[in-house]
């Protein structure tokens, strides 16, 4: 018998997947499907403190083994989150959830989060200075070390439950941002959020997104990311949650060797509603196969 | 939704860029007429949303235009290969409404989902009036089976080289009574139509979506009871909550 479940940060999960925030709603659409409280956890749509519709449509194009969306942090805030949305998750999830947030200021993103502090059901705040997809606000906070610190004090100083920065790959030095976050007092780190990217319509001669530019996301970007998660785990202690492209259980046990603690599915959630269940089922297996008794031991494994 | 192997039987062409698919499986999640189907295709990363043109036990009709390399893809297959296809998918077309006398409107791509809801609305004992709006006679598809229905079908084409001259909407205007409409077309089609009826409606909507579930907000629009997910909370949506 295999050992799958990993620890972040005091929260134990019986496995290391996650469903990505923005590609699990609030888990219902899927809860239809199968018993999502086989999950490690999964990270709810992402929420802001004042209701947002969102961005124009189009917000969706096709590429070569992925796709670009620019939602743009649709949600109904975060006063709806709790008083609808959380009751209604804890009808067909039991355990502790991840909570995606995301702002406009420092102060937005404090507010934010010591709402959801006092949430029994969140276990973990995800912090989200990356989202492409709106003007002032989002990515411009993880591009910047400076920036990034300031919310993950802020963020810090609300909330006891674990705080993790997401960010963005869109930056020249992914490993100073996150060290930033580690000396500004962040438990772990989330990484990393969709490239920035776009498609033009042959026939229209127009982009296709709406707001001319999107978020890449798909098994086309593994790659990076786990690129991504091996250079910041070469540079930081505290633990990461791997994202970005994966869709099988070999893409798990290879963004763990690189250094993450646990692993987010993003876009492949999309067109296989039940690729984590795939995954979680496939597991055991894929680590008989490379001889691994228990996926703590091969945290960073590549490192050596 | 359900996820499911489907096992292509034909794959025809009806008319210029129109092309009709059956296909036998599992069709149990199909609840109305007027939902869609997600159809996975190997090497394109998302699936291809697709109306339900007909539905039975085990068997499920599409018609599909080749719009893009998806649907050339599908154009291309045949008899016997399997696709994997999300099935249940969206609210379709509420019946309860329709009245004795209902109008289904349907222009080009959109007139597939009013075969099964024609077909509802007979079963049900009602006598609906079909108008199907096509750009020009090559382009026309499926008129036939509509009239084999037994019920009453006018046909207008933009050039006039068959049926009425002009829009769906001039023979709409030009019909003395009818209790109800049901639409589905592209989006200025629905647009006049929402104007120019007399009756309460509902209008079936396209947009780009990722899931087609309604997990990743992809494909959201406005409506006057606030946002609404296309894919999940639509595609069919009443004329009285549309922001145009």
């Amino acid at each position: 018998m295999v050992k799958t479940s990993v620890t972040l940060s005091g929260l134990t999960l019986e496995n290391p997947i996650i469903p990505a925030s923005g590609t699990f709603g609030y888990g219902y659409e899927f809860a239809e499907l199968y018993d999502i409280n086989i999950l490690g956890s999964f990270s709810f749509k992402g929420t802001t403190k004042e209701p947002r519709f969102g961005n124009p449509t189009p917000r969706i194009a096709e590429c070569p083994a992925g796709m670009i969306n620019s939602v743009g942090l649709q949600n109904p805030g975060v006063e709806k989150v709790i008083s609808e949305e959380l009751p209604k998750l804890a009808k067909c999830f039991h355990k502790p959830v991840i909570a995606n947030v995301s702002g406009f200021s420092v102060d937005e993103y404090a507010y934010t989060c010591e709402k959801l502090d006092k949430q029994e059901q969140v276990g973990l705040l995800e912090v989200n200075v990356s989202c492409p997809n709106v003007h002032h606000g989002g990515m411009s906070f993880g591009t910047s070390p400076e920036a990034v610190a300031e919310v993950t004090r802020a963020v810090k100083s609300v909330t006891k439950k674990p705080v993790y920065m997401k960010l963005s790959p869109n930056v020249t030095d992914i490993v100073s941002i996150a060290k930033a976050c580690e000396e500004a007092g962040a438990d772990g780190i989330s990484l990393i959020n969709t490239l920035m990217g776009m498609r033009i319509d042959l026939k229209t001669k127009r982009p296709v997104i709406a707001n001319k530019m999107g978020g890449f996301s798909g098994s086309a970007i593994f790659p990076v990311a786990l690129r991504m998660v091996y250079q910041v785990a070469e540079a930081v202690k505290i633990p990461i949650m791997g994202i970005g492209g994966v869709s099988s259980a070999e893409n798990v046990i290879e963004m763990m060797l690189a250094g993450a603690t646990a692993v987010q599915i993003g876009a492949a959630n999309l067109v296989d509603p039940f690729i984590c269940k795939t995954i979680i089922e496939d597991l055991p297996r894929v680590m008989e196969k490379y001889h691994i008794n228990d996926l703590n031991d091969i945290i960073g494994g590549a490192h050596k | 939704m359900k996820q499911s192997l489907f096992t292509i039987q034909s794959n025809e062409q009806l008319a210029e860029g129109v092309y009709k698919m059956v296909l036998a499986g599992d069709t149990s999640a199909i609840t109305a007429p007027g939902q869609f189907v997600n159809i996975r295709l190997n090497s394109f990363f998302l699936r291809r949303p697709i109306s339900v043109c007909d539905y039975g036990k085990n068997s499920l009709t599409i018609i599909y235009k080749t719009v893009g390399k998806g649907t050339e893809a599908m154009r291309r297959m045949k008899a016997p290969h399997k696709l994997d296809i999300l099935t249940g998918l969206g609210n379709g077309y509420n019946t309860a409404p329709s009245g004795e006398r209902p109008l289904l409107v349907g222009g080009g791509a959109g007139v597939p989902p009013m075969y099964a809801l024609a077909k509802k609305l007979l079963a049900e004992g009602k006598r609906p009036i079909v108008i199907l709006g096509f750009n020009r006679k090559e382009e026309m598809f499926y008129t036939a089976e509509f009239e084999a229905l037994g019920t009453e079908v006018h046909i207008a084409t933009a050039d006039g080289s068959f049926g009425t001259k002009g829009f769906v909407t001039d023979v709409v205007t030009a019909l003395p009574d009818y209790t109800y409409f049901y639409a589905c077309g592209p989006e200025p089609m629905l647009k006049a139509l929402s104007a120019c009826t007399k009756t309460s409606g509902q209008l079936s909507f396209e947009e780009r979506m990722g899931c087609g579930f309604g997990a990743c907000m992809g494909c959201s629009c406005q409506t006057k009871y606030g946002s609404k997910r296309i894919c999940k909370d639509g595609p069919v949506l009443e004329k009285e909550e549309i922001l145009w």
